[in-house]
């Protein structure tokens, strides 16, 4: 199983934090149609670190999540105006940020050190790496625990929450900078290609068997950590990036938990 | 969930020269209105009268002109006025995992409805479904419910605060005929039965004339107000719909037609 590495246990431990966390954080992300967000906000990674290398920042980090957040709330902000073509415009700001991002990165013909990028590698994860990730999890559970059901009425009914005094804007807002912050600092591991996957995915699966939302969190946190762990081991003995590996466990569960859903439907 | 009381017909709410500017365009102005508790009010007036914008503005949704007064008759006191709201739709779509439970506790408490059910919240949406013979209803995905059964748990939703007043915006869609009418029976039995007064937009005119105690015609501003045969028979209604649209009742009397007359609020 490779656990008497170090390194296994650090990507254990780092997947074990990622795969509840983006369980959890896919369901709002499928129920609020931001698939397209948090892709946008994955390819835009490119671009926090093009900023960090540009400014000479030690810890490309830091850059990462700063680039996130306020490129998060700036798609937030753009899709409450513009409501009519919100894909198109995130689009635009998506492909901007990604060729600014790769013109940067390519200056001087060396962006192979950064294409590990693309796929992502939980082996190489570092101690004071996970503990980032315990933080964000932690912000994460937090963040459903007092402000879930405000997040959830505003997705349902805007001006109904409003009504009831629920701070629609600031909770959305708080939402994108979570999801900002959470693929930022995952990226490394999961890789750009395929974080998407992983947030959505779950969620995803987990819609086709569920009836209310104890069942929707509870499939999409366990079909999340079921892919993470199954995808961990068998890249380690197949040898194969882990990343990919967890999506296609993922994908497995979506179609399997899709055909079961049509099936025994009504 | 509100208690069932008669109402006193002592507080009324006033919207006092209500104005919106969307865009620079004037969407609203100088609406003003006088509402009592166990009274409904049906807004009517055609697409783009700005029916849905002020209920937007009543809510607080939007920036607004002009302001909105609770007041207790009795002794003049100011009160702080809760409102229900009543949306025409929600946004949720087929296969969503949203129950029932999930729906109206998200905006009843924080509890979080992904963790576990709170017993207490259970009972409680429970009690006001009930009062719209739908309890059966709490663990049913919001996606399959019938538009009937969608408007009696947003109705459960928004009587659970005990408002003063009640703002809906009329079913249009995936309502039958005899849904409508149970529809507006149950305005009836909640204006009779509850202390709240009711601002309906209404689409049809022949319910209309047949619950509401007062009419308002609105375009851009209150064209005409008072009861359905005023306001049906006035100039500003037949210049905005035309007199082929006037329901064929409102020239008979009203008596002819089983409408109940208006509660007597004494000194109106």
């Amino acid at each position: 199983m490779g656990l008497e590495y170090g390194f296994m246990r650090n990507a254990l431990l780092a997947i074990l934090l990622i795969a509840p966390l983006f369980g959890l954080m896919g369901t709002m992300i499928v129920s609020r149609k931001m698939a397209f967000f948090s892709d946008a906000l994955g390819h835009s990674a490119l671009t926090g670190i093009a900023v960090g290398v540009l400014f000479g920042v030690f810890d490309t980090n830091l850059s990462m999540v700063v680039f996130g957040i306020l490129f998060a709330l700036l798609l937030n902000y753009i899709s409450t105006k513009n409501a009519a073509s919100t894909d198109t415009v995130i689009s635009v700001f998506s492909s901007c940020s990604v060729a600014i991002g790769l013109a940067i990165l390519s200056k001087g013909g060396d962006f192979g050190k950064y294409s590990g990028l693309l796929v992502g590698d939980v082996l190489s994860i570092t101690r004071a790496e996970i503990v980032y990730l315990l933080f964000v999890f932690l912000a994460a559970l937090l963040f459903y625990l007092l402000c879930f059901n405000w997040l959830h009425a505003a997705s349902i009914h805007r001006a109904l929450a409003r009504s009831r005094r629920i701070p629609v804007k600031v909770t959305e807002n708080l939402f994108a900078v979570l999801i900002a912050v959470a693929v930022m600092l995952s990226i490394k591991w999961v890789g750009i290609l395929i974080i998407n996957a992983l947030l959505i995915l779950p969620a995803a699966a987990s819609r086709n068997l569920s009836e209310n939302m104890r069942e929707y969190h509870f499939f999409a946190v366990l079909f999340s950590m079921f892919s993470g762990i199954m995808g961990l081991f068998v890249s380690y003995e197949t040898n194969v990036a882990t990343g990919p590996m967890i999506v296609v466990f993922a994908s497995v569960l979506y179609f399997a938990t899709y055909w079961y859903g049509r099936r025994y439907e009504g | 969930m509100k208690k069932m009381i008669r109402p006193c017909g002592l507080h009324c709410i006033k919207v006092n020269r209500l104005g919106v500017r969307l865009g620079g365009q004037t969407v609203l102005e100088d609406v003003n209105l006088h509402i009592h508790c166990g009274s409904l009010h049906a807004i009517i007036g055609k697409n783009g009268a700005g029916k849905s914008t002020l209920i937007r503005a009543i809510l607080d949704d939007i920036p607004h002109e002009g302001d909105i007064e609770f007041k207790n008759r009795e002794n003049g006191k100011m009160q702080k006025l809760k409102i229900g709201y009543v949306p025409q739709s929600v946004n949720i779509e087929k296969h969503s995992p949203i129950s029932v439970y999930d729906l109206i506790a998200s905006y009843q408490s924080r509890f979080p409805v992904f963790l576990k059910k709170s017993k207490r919240m259970e009972k409680a949406i429970r009690q006001s479904l009930q009062a719209f013979e739908a309890e059966d209803l709490i663990d049913k995905q919001v996606c399959n419910l019938s538009g009937g059964q969608m408007q009696r748990a947003l109705l459960a939703m928004a009587i659970m605060d005990e408002p003063n007043l009640l703002l809906l915006d009329e079913p249009v869609s995936g309502i039958d005929q005899s849904g409508m009418e149970l529809f507006y029976r149950t305005m009836e039995y909640l204006k009779e039965n509850f202390d709240l007064a009711i601002i309906l937009i209404s689409h049809d005119l022949n319910y209309v004339a047949h619950y509401a105690d007062q009419v308002v015609l609105l375009d851009k501003t209150v064209l005409k107000q008072g009861s359905a045969k005023e306001v049906f028979a006035s100039e500003e209604f037949q210049a905005v719909f035309g007199r082929e649209e006037l329901p064929d009742y409102v020239l008979r009397p009203a008596k002819e037609t089983g409408r109940r007359a208006a509660p007597d609020f004494g000194g109106r």
